[in-house]
């Protein structure tokens, strides 16, 4: 009933980054760049013991005491949790040490040069308990650290009988793979600052994902109802999935702080702090049994997969499941049995981490089927081919693939963008003669969007668009905006609905006081789930105005907004609300881990080009060929950016960056010797995007990039070197060890 | 140890900088680092801190013409100085081209680190109207970015650099 819109459609364009010159200029507004009249400073002090029984505290002399506001868990009002899943993890420690980080007195004061000579000062008396530091100590159950038996989560998938088909099989493949922690290395470090008091309640400001995660662990930490919590997010600088869940533990220590000084309290970790005490990605163990027809067909994978939780719950049990889900990867298998497990050890608890688990249980899967591919003796490429999804076929799982995917297709494109064969062929020649070996590999993956099975049910986001006296669309949702483009996507989709300019939409400030909960900033699910509410609740606002008889169909953008201007005069605010309804068709049985795991899947294959150097046992990335289809992609530009940076964080996780643990604690916690790539390490990465002719609207693409890399640039080290390798980060010692053991 | 030890006692001293083109005196503890006192006692906060040990380069600052961490810079080491930040690089008409191209090409997502690559960018622009985009990539190699992977960056260097020679 609406004529097309005379606009141009804004999705699918490289329009400006609707925050960007407020970036490029300085004048973005960060949380450490927030003041408050009278305002102090919090710092942490920490157990330092990786598991204790807590004894007492005590504060040297020499300090000026009565000046600081000084908390420990005897001043929570409300419950001693960072309420998240299974609610197991203290704000501050009071009895019990599980890792070396554990918060167990907060400090404030005005000066912050006296603040960390206090920390020194003050002292945790302990009665140390034997800890476990790995998989391994905590599976062997060397000391129960968690529970009955340090199991935080035990998943189990079946599909077919893995045990009928091994005497089917002409091969039989074991292999075992493991992945480093990593951590996600936002450039802002985390912090909060925090107003608090009984008549006002509770307010925060700071870096985050997630308000409503903080506003639920505020609202159990000081006893308080919804709507004495207020949770805003400040611009913030990076996240990656770093600040998921830990942000509600510098929220509430900070409000506690600012609840007992009166004061307005800013909490920020230096990186050192924000290094060795916050999340990472949980390091994993994945053993594969493969049975493989004479002709490469995949009969039976049967798959172990453990990850190293640290000290609490969390996150671990998503993680494991999205891990255990991604584990079979992009193959067609009729016998599948995966058994995972996420394990407690006395370090700080791991977390969210872009990719959620799957980049851990693909490196397994991509770096074991190229050994099951030598093994059947076919090439990496035509394993894959023979065995990849196709429409109509079935997942791990049990979902039924309902595009048509092109796999073979994708992975036909990628290898002659990389120029795999011929260079294969060169590199060949090369190497003979050669101290730095080149090679070239790949990794086929695909990356499930949104929340695993129900949980988008559960969730029932809640998205609302108001229009404004000025004559604007407001969008309100608790997504925010952390590089990845939410503002700026989230624009494009409402002016496309409405037919209305650019300019016509503001994107509200995340803040639990003004906009409706619209579930976490995680999971790739910013566009694909909370983009599709934003064009409805668009949608209504319009509704609203045509039967108000404000507007008339065949309007212009100014019409529209004379339209906004004249109803909100008239009859006040005008607010529409949508709320997430999960398509009927998608069902998920959570026990038995079958059904429609996601309700869309993103598709890619990954090409790496490496060298090694035999002098000095460095690996560097000379080209990287990603090809995906991540259905529609709503900004070119900043769809391009999200895969190159996930791309830069899988070279990363692959080649450099290593987190050297000592008795349960990160050793090497500073920016220079825990190495991130640079623009000088970087190589070209080259992004394509494709689609078949029945992609549909976004599936989510943020976390995706972070998948293949690891896998492809192992796999063509394995090419230059001849050497088979089995957990990354892969350091130059690792490397000549491997090339000496040849 | 006793209090009158303790770093907080140690008297305030006056220091003159230029900042942005405008002469300031500050009174500011002994210690005290640069990129501390531009962005608590100056309020200039588009200066950000990423690592505090010279290794991201998000604090980046012109001292004196050259590219510092002003997070390395004692402040006292800079009374009596010249110093330009990204409020006076935003100032400066030469280098609106350079923001606008990080805007059109993507080369700022969660932006903290911008403000400095865009320093790091000016250094370069600076010296050489023409660079390669090796001399990008080196040019840029002291600061960290965890969001882009680079290439954006150097694309909006290279563009504005491309845009820049053109006017001239």
């Amino acid at each position: 009933m609406i004529p097309l819109s005379p606009l141009p459609p804004f999705s699918g364009q490289p329009v400006p980054r609707k925050e960007g010159l407020a970036k490029v200029s300085g004048q973005a507004r960060y949380v450490d760049d927030l003041s408050f009249p009278g305002m102090i400073y919090g710092i942490t002090v920490r157990s330092q013991v990786p598991r204790a029984v807590l004894r007492s505290i005590s504060f040297g002399t020499g300090i000026p005491w009565e000046e600081f506001t000084i908390v420990t868990a005897k001043d929570i009002p409300g419950k001693n949790v960072i309420a998240l899943i299974l609610n197991d993890q203290p704000c501050l420690a009071d009895t019990r040490i599980n890792h070396a980080e554990e918060p167990v007195v907060l400090l404030a004061h005005p000066d912050r040069y006296l603040l960390e000579e206090a920390r020194r000062s003050v002292n945790i008396e302990v009665d140390p308990l034997p800890p476990v530091f790995n998989i391994d100590e905590s599976l062997g159950r060397k000391e129960i650290v968690w529970g009955d038996d340090n199991l935080l989560k035990v998943c189990e998938l079946n599909k077919g009988n893995v045990d009928q088909a091994w005497s089917d099989a002409a091969f039989i493949v074991e292999g075992e793979y493991e992945t480093g922690a990593q951590e996600q290395l936002y450039i802002e470090t985390n912090g909060m600052v925090a107003k608090a008091d009984e008549s006002e309640g509770v307010t925060v400001w700071g870096s985050m994902q997630c308000p409503y995660y903080v506003q639920k662990a505020l609202m159990a930490v000081f006893h308080l109802p919804a709507d004495r919590v207020r949770v805003v997010q400040a611009e913030t600088g990076g996240g990656f999935g770093g600040k998921e869940e830990y942000p509600s533990i510098i929220a509430a220590h900070a409000a506690l702080l600012a609840w007992k000084s009166g004061k307005p309290v800013k909490l920020i970790y230096d990186r050192a702090e924000d290094l060795a005490a916050t999340t990472k990605r949980h390091p994993s163990r994945t053993r594969h049994r493969t049975a493989v027809r004479k002709d490469g067909k995949l009969l039976a994978m049967d798959i172990d997969f453990v990850i190293d939780g640290g000290a609490y719950a969390t996150l671990s049990s998503v993680v494991l499941s999205r891990g255990t889900i991604h584990a079979a990867g992009p193959y067609s298998c009729p016998n599948v049995h995966i058994r995972s497990r996420a394990v407690a050890t006395n370090t700080p608890p791991h977390g969210a981490f872009r990719g959620f688990g799957a980049p851990q249980s693909i490196f397994a899967l991509e770096r074991h089927l190229n050994r099951v591919a030598a093994v059947v003796g076919l090439s990496p490429e035509e394993l894959r081919r023979r065995n990849f999804l196709e429409q109509g076929m079935a997942t791990a799982t049990g979902q039924v693939i309902r595009d048509q995917i092109d796999l073979s297709g994708m992975l036909d494109y990628a290898l002659q963008k990389s120029r795999y064969r011929e260079k294969k062929g060169s590199f060949a020649q090369h190497n003979r003669t050669s101290t730095f070996k080149k090679g070239i590999g790949f990794a086929a993956f695909m990356h499930g969007a949104g929340f695993t099975g129900a949980g988008e049910k559960q969730l029932a986001s809640v998205v609302g668009v108001e229009a404004t006296a000025t004559g604007k669309v407001r969008i309100l949702s608790a997504n925010t905006e952390i590089g990845q483009g939410t503002n700026t996507i989230f624009s494009q989709m409402a002016a496309d609905a409405l037919g209305i300019s650019l300019d016509s939409v503001e994107v509200a400030q995340p803040d639990t006081g003004s906009v409706p909960n619209s579930g976490p900033t995680v999971a790739s699910r910013t566009c694909m789930i909370v983009g599709k509410l934003v064009e409805s609740a668009a949608l209504g606002v319009r509704q609203t105005l045509v039967g108000s008889g404000m507007l008339r169909v065949g309007y212009s953008s100014e019409d529209f907004c004379k339209a906004c201007v004249e109803y909100v005069r008239r009859w006040g605010p005008l607010k529409s609300m949508v709320q997430y309804q999960q398509p009927p068709e998608i069902s998920w049985d959570e026990v038995a881990f079958q059904g429609d795991a996601y309700r869309d899947y993103a598709w890619a294959v990954y090409v790496a080009e490496v060298r090694v150097d035999l002098t000095t046992f460095e690996a560097q990335v000379d080209d990287f060929v990603a090809v995906q289809n991540v259905g529609e992609v709503i900004h070119p530009v900043m769809a391009a950016g999200q895969i190159e940076g996930g791309v830069a964080q899988g070279i990363g996780f692959a080649l450099y960056e290593n987190v050297v643990w000592n008795d349960g604690r990160m050793l090497n916690h500073q920016m220079t010797n825990y190495i991130i790539p640079t623009a000088a390490d970087v190589p070209p990465i080259r992004v394509f995007f494709v689609r078949t002719s029945d992609s549909g609207g976004p599936k989510g693409l943020g976390e995706l990039p972070m998948d293949g890399p690891a896998p492809a640039i192992v796999n063509a080290i394995e090419d230059a070197i001849g050497a088979s390798i089995n957990r990354v980060p892969l350091m130059p010692e690792d490397l000549m060890k491997k090339v000496g053991a040849v | 140890m006793s209090t009158d030890m303790l770093l907080v006692n140690v008297p305030k001293v006056q220091v003159t900088l230029t900042v942005n083109g405008e002469r300031q005196s500050v009174l500011v503890h002994p210690v005290a680092r640069l990129l501390d006192v531009l962005r608590q006692e100056l309020e200039l906060t588009g200066t950000k801190e990423g690592c505090g040990e010279g290794e991201c380069g998000a604090c980046s600052v012109f001292l004196n013409g050259d590219l510092v961490n002003s997070c390395l810079v004692p402040v006292l080491q800079a009374d009596g100085a010249e110093l330009v930040t990204i409020e006076g690089i935003s100032r400066d008409k030469r280098w609106q081209g350079l923001q606008q191209s990080f805007v059109q090409h993507g080369g700022a997502q969660c932006g903290i680190c911008t403000p400095g690559m865009i320093l790091a960018a000016v250094n370069l622009l600076r010296q050489t109207s023409n660079p390669l985009e090796s001399d990008i990539r080196h040019a840029l190699a002291g600061n960290l970015c965890r969001c882009t992977g680079y290439v954006k960056i150097l694309e909006a260097v290279a563009q504005a650099a491309r845009a820049m020679t053109d006017e001239s």
